[in-house]
């Protein structure tokens, strides 16, 4: 078991341990930082398959950005105070039961999968081929997010605004 | 300062538009402003002042050259089989129009005057100044036009306010009906018109009267054929017989006297009807000779019938009527022998003089509370001496007394028809011109007798008639001064020395050398001769007749209108001959003549009558069999079409509810499926992956 | 078997999945319902990535991750703001009871 292992290990166990605690918790805010956790993880993963890019991004943007956005919707709509989340009636047993089959179904399928593995050489630092890429091949897709990040901002503007009465 | 070429244009269109502009407005304006129709006389009058303007300036500095101005209205581009072809507007100013110009918008100006005090308190007095401007416009428009085209389109117009106009007051059923006469007779002499003008479009694919006399110059016949030519020329005059009122369609003239009298003075006897006088004018120079001929007699028999009504007539409005037919007639014969100038010439002086006439007339009807009949009137002599000594200014002009703008017009006239027969042998054109130079002495005084001098016959009316107010004596003493000689020429007995003789110039005739009068042929000298054309020739003979027979003409017109002055002062003033024994010694003529030669009710029997069983076969074709196999047809589709209605009520129908309950028995099973929140739905997204894989088993 | 290679990346990402699906099944409250849609963005993110690595597609699978992650910011911008309206509209944001689409 080689160092790298060691550490895809450690940030695994984060990523998955913390990602249960995100869907059972019962603390809508505890919950939120679990997620944090999660996805601190996963941006490790990333660094491990060589994406430093796709990492730093991920910290920045999920970490920086959304889960601020979603702590921002928790105290917008819920009590502070409680935070409680309401429990439902919905059988989780039943639940647990149809997820994990998919899960199991999932995992199944790949483990009996022939893949076709070869390994890809990835440069010390992928910025600057991401950002060739992004401004060549890949430059219509990009000048389209742009477009589509200024609708979600804008349509998120007008949607949240209060009503004018 | 003189104005450019374009100036005048521009001008002219000015002055064609403001009446149409005056129109709208006051349709569009007039219920709110009632005072609106002061808006319209001013537009008038500055049209007036502004065709005096361009009067000057063109016989002023351009008095020789003709001005057109054209825009392409419609450009077809290159038709497959003619090549290319447009439809053109244009503006022709030549002398004659401006002398015109002027005639339209001075009379059109006075008539509105006259009206302001004529038509007070009328219910449409907005309305009628309204008419009064669109009828302006069109005829402007056809004053000023230098095509068929155009012609043809303000012809329509001019018609349709002269329905307007006699119609005014619609509520009275003669005047509706006098409408509709005017206006469906007049449909008649269109029609030739307008199939005149499409033989001309056909051949030569243009409107122009420039180009379509270039073209018969330079030998292109329509369809290769004189007699197409001659056609087109009669066609076209046929819609100058409706305008014009000459026999056979006369007879809306004197029904159209059912109109507001400043009507009748501006449009059917000043104006309008002269435009076909016009008309004939603008198309000379392709009439040929037969065409002419038929043109002459057509004019000298009107002329010569209309006064033969006129002299028993009692209405007065009426028996003007009948004379203005009679004048035009005089107009057009005039222009059938080939004295164009002279036609003119009449055409000038008897808008004047018929006008106030006219207006003359409208101021005794107001005077005596709009009582028309002269043998009701009488010595209103010296109750209304303005109207009375300009009435007989007017009076002396129609009937040739020297020193009036008549004389001038009609001696000239006179000779031309008397050079003709010399000419051609055609001695019956003015033998009847000359007849009706006496007649029209004779009715025409007859009627001023009976109007002004002697008792008053009608004491009651005669003692609450008065004279006219300023409004009204004002237009009257202009015309009248406008009927004397010295405005027209310096030489009381030589209407070759006036103005008017010099600036208008008698058109060269462009059609062949073979359809021409022999005194119209171009010699063979001139033929072979570069500078020469054919007018000249033309001229120099024609001129040469005439002159040969001027004084003759002359004195013989004079001594005719003075016995004809004499005859009606001897059976109505003095009483010396009785004219209710003449007429019963001539009975059936005097009927004749008293109920107008019975054209009308010749019409009613033939035209009107056989119209109308023509259109009761039609009816009860269309009723009977076009209708019957219509019925017929109904019923077997209502057969059928109840056989399909039973099917679809109970075959198609049943598939349809049997579908409908089926859904319906789903929809309420499944709905309860739909539960409305996003997590029953992603379960059931779970729940189809996993059936999903089971069916695949990827695994 | 512990040779850590392409399946165990598969693995912990189908992992995430099946938590994000399970939060987004079981969970009343909406924001939570986000972070499950959240975690399967980037369960698949991880698959990418993966792919990415161990395939020879060069950089496109890490060009994907991003392109994911910029729509999962609009759409959780998109969403948060959903989410205040159903607020507003509501009183609370528990999906649940939320089933206007049924009437």
């Amino acid at each position: 078991m080689s160092i790298y292992d060691f550490i895809f290990y450690l940030f695994a166990a984060i990523t998955l341990l913390s990602g249960l605690m995100v869907v059972s918790s019962g603390n809508i805010v505890r919950s939120a930082f679990y997620l944090l956790a999660t996805l601190f993880g996963i941006s490790g993963l990333y660094v491990l398959l060589g994406a430093d890019f796709v990492a730093v991004t991920q910290i920045m943007v999920y970490i920086g950005g959304i889960l601020i956005l979603l702590l921002f919707g928790v105290m917008l709509t819920s009590d502070i105070t409680r935070v409680e989340i309401k429990k439902g009636k919905t059988a989780v047993l039943p639940a647990i039961v149809g997820v994990g089959v998919l899960l199991g179904s999932i995992t199944s399928i790949l483990l009996k999968t022939n893949w076709q593995i070869e390994l890809s050489k990835i440069p010390q630092t992928t910025t600057y081929d991401l950002g060739k890429l992004l401004i060549t091949d890949y430059v219509l897709i990009f000048e389209l997010l742009g477009i589509l990040l200024l609708i979600a901002l804008i349509g998120a503007a007008s949607m949240a605004r209060r009503d004018q009465e | 300062m003189i104005m450019s070429e374009s100036g005048l244009i521009i001008l002219s269109l000015i002055v064609l538009f403001l009446p149409l502009l005056g129109f709208t407005t006051v349709v569009i304006w007039g219920k709110r402003f009632t005072k609106l129709y002061w808006f319209e006389v001013g537009i008038m009058v500055t049209s007036l002042l502004l065709s005096i303007y361009m009067g000057f300036v063109k016989l002023g500095s351009y008095v020789n050259k003709d001005i057109i101005a054209n825009i392409t209205w419609i450009d077809f581009g290159n038709v497959t089989s003619i090549g290319p072809l447009s439809i053109e507007l244009g503006v022709k100013l030549d002398n004659l129009t401006v002398i015109m110009l002027f005639v339209v918008t001075l009379i059109s100006a006075l008539v509105h005057i006259f009206s302001l005090e004529y038509m007070k308190g009328d219910k449409r007095f907005s309305r009628y100044f309204a008419y009064l401007g669109i009828f302006t416009f069109s005829m402007l428009g056809i004053v000023l036009t230098d095509n068929l085209l155009m012609m043809y389109i303000f012809w329509e117009l001019v018609g349709l306010s002269s329905y307007l106009l006699i119609g005014f007051w619609y509520e009275k059923k003669s005047a509706s009906d006098a409408g509709m006469k005017a206006f469906l007779t007049n449909r008649i002499g269109d029609i030739g018109m307008f199939i005149g003008i499409l033989i001309l479009f056909t051949s030569y694919h243009t409107f122009s009267f420039d180009e379509i006399f270039h073209q018969i110059s330079i030998g292109n016949i329509p369809f290769g054929s004189n007699a197409w030519l001659t056609a087109a020329g009669i066609l076209i005059f046929m819609g100058a017989v409706g305008k014009s009122a000459q026999v056979p369609l006369h007879v809306w003239l004197p029904d159209a006297m059912e109109g507001p009298t400043p009507v009748s003075a501006l449009i059917h006897a000043a104006t309008m009807v002269a435009a076909g006088v016009y008309l004939v004018a603008r198309i000379f120079a392709l009439l040929t000779a037969d065409a002419m001929l038929v043109i002459a007699v057509v004019g000298a028999v009107t002329s010569f019938v209309a006064a033969t009504i006129a002299f028993t007539q009692n209405d007065i409005k009426k028996v003007l009527a009948y004379s203005t037919v009679s004048q035009l007639g005089y107009m057009i014969m005039s222009l059938g022998v080939g004295a164009y100038a002279f036609a003119l010439f009449h055409l000038v002086t008897h808008a004047f003089f018929k006008g106030l006439l006219f207006l003359g007339s409208g101021s005794v009807i107001q005077a005596m509370h709009h009582e028309q009949d002269i043998q009701e009137m009488g010595g209103l002599r010296k109750k209304m001496p303005i109207t009375y000594y300009t009435f007989l200014i007017a009076t002396l002009a129609i009937s040739g007394v020297p020193f009036t703008s008549g004389f001038l017009s009609k001696d000239g006239l006179l000779a031309g028809t008397w050079a003709f027969g010399n000419l051609t042998g055609h001695w019956l054109i003015p033998i009847l011109a000359f007849t009706v130079a006496l007649m029209t002495a004779f009715y025409m005084f007859r009627l001023v007798i009976l109007t002004f001098h002697g008792k008053p016959r009608n004491q009651e009316k005669y003692d609450h008639a008065h004279e006219t107010p300023f409004a009204m004596t004002m237009p009257l003493v202009i015309l009248a001064v406008l009927s004397i000689f010295f405005w027209y020429t310096p030489n009381p007995i030589s209407p070759q020395d006036g103005w008017f003789y010099n600036w208008i110039e008698t058109p060269a005739t462009v059609v062949p050398q073979e359809t021409r009068f022999d005194f119209m042929k171009t010699t063979e000298a001139a033929l072979h001769s570069d500078e020469v054309h054919a007018k000249v020739v033309h001229s120099e003979m024609y001129e040469e007749a005439m002159h040969h027979v001027h004084y003759p003409a002359m004195i013989l017109s004079v001594v005719l209108g003075g016995l004809g002055i004499l005859f009606a002062f001897l059976f109505y003033q003095w009483r010396k001959l009785d004219p209710d024994k003449l007429a019963e010694k001539i009975r059936p003529i005097y009927n004749g003549s008293l109920n107008k030669w019975y054209f009308d009710e010749i019409y009613e029997a033939t035209f009107i009558n056989g119209l109308l069983v023509v259109s009761r076969i039609i009816a009860w074709f269309d009723n009977t069999i076009v209708d019957g196999i219509v019925n017929h047809t109904a019923t077997v589709t209502r057969i059928v079409a109840n056989i399909s209605g039973w099917f679809d009520t109970y075959v198609v129908d049943g598939l349809v509810n049997f579908t409908a309950f089926i859904n319906g028995f789903l929809g309420l099973s499944l709905r309860k499926m739909q539960t409305g929140k996003v997590q029953t739905y992603i379960i059931y997204v779970v729940f189809s992956v996993i059936i999903l894989l089971i069916i695949f088993k990827p695994f | 078997m512990f040779e850590v290679g392409l399946t165990h990346y598969l693995i912990v990402s189908s992992f995430l999945f099946a938590f994000g699906i399970y939060a987004i099944v079981i969970r009343k409250n909406a924001i939570l319902v986000l972070m499950g849609v959240e975690l399967i963005l980037n369960a698949a993110n991880i698959n990418f990535v993966a792919f990415s690595r161990y395939g020879n597609f060069g950089l496109n699978g890490q060009l994907m991750a991003l392109f994911v992650i910029v729509l999962a910011a609009a759409e959780a911008a998109i969403a948060l703001a959903i989410v205040l309206n159903i607020y507003k509209t509501f009183g609370h944001v528990n999906v649940d009871e939320i089933d206007k689409l049924k009437e």
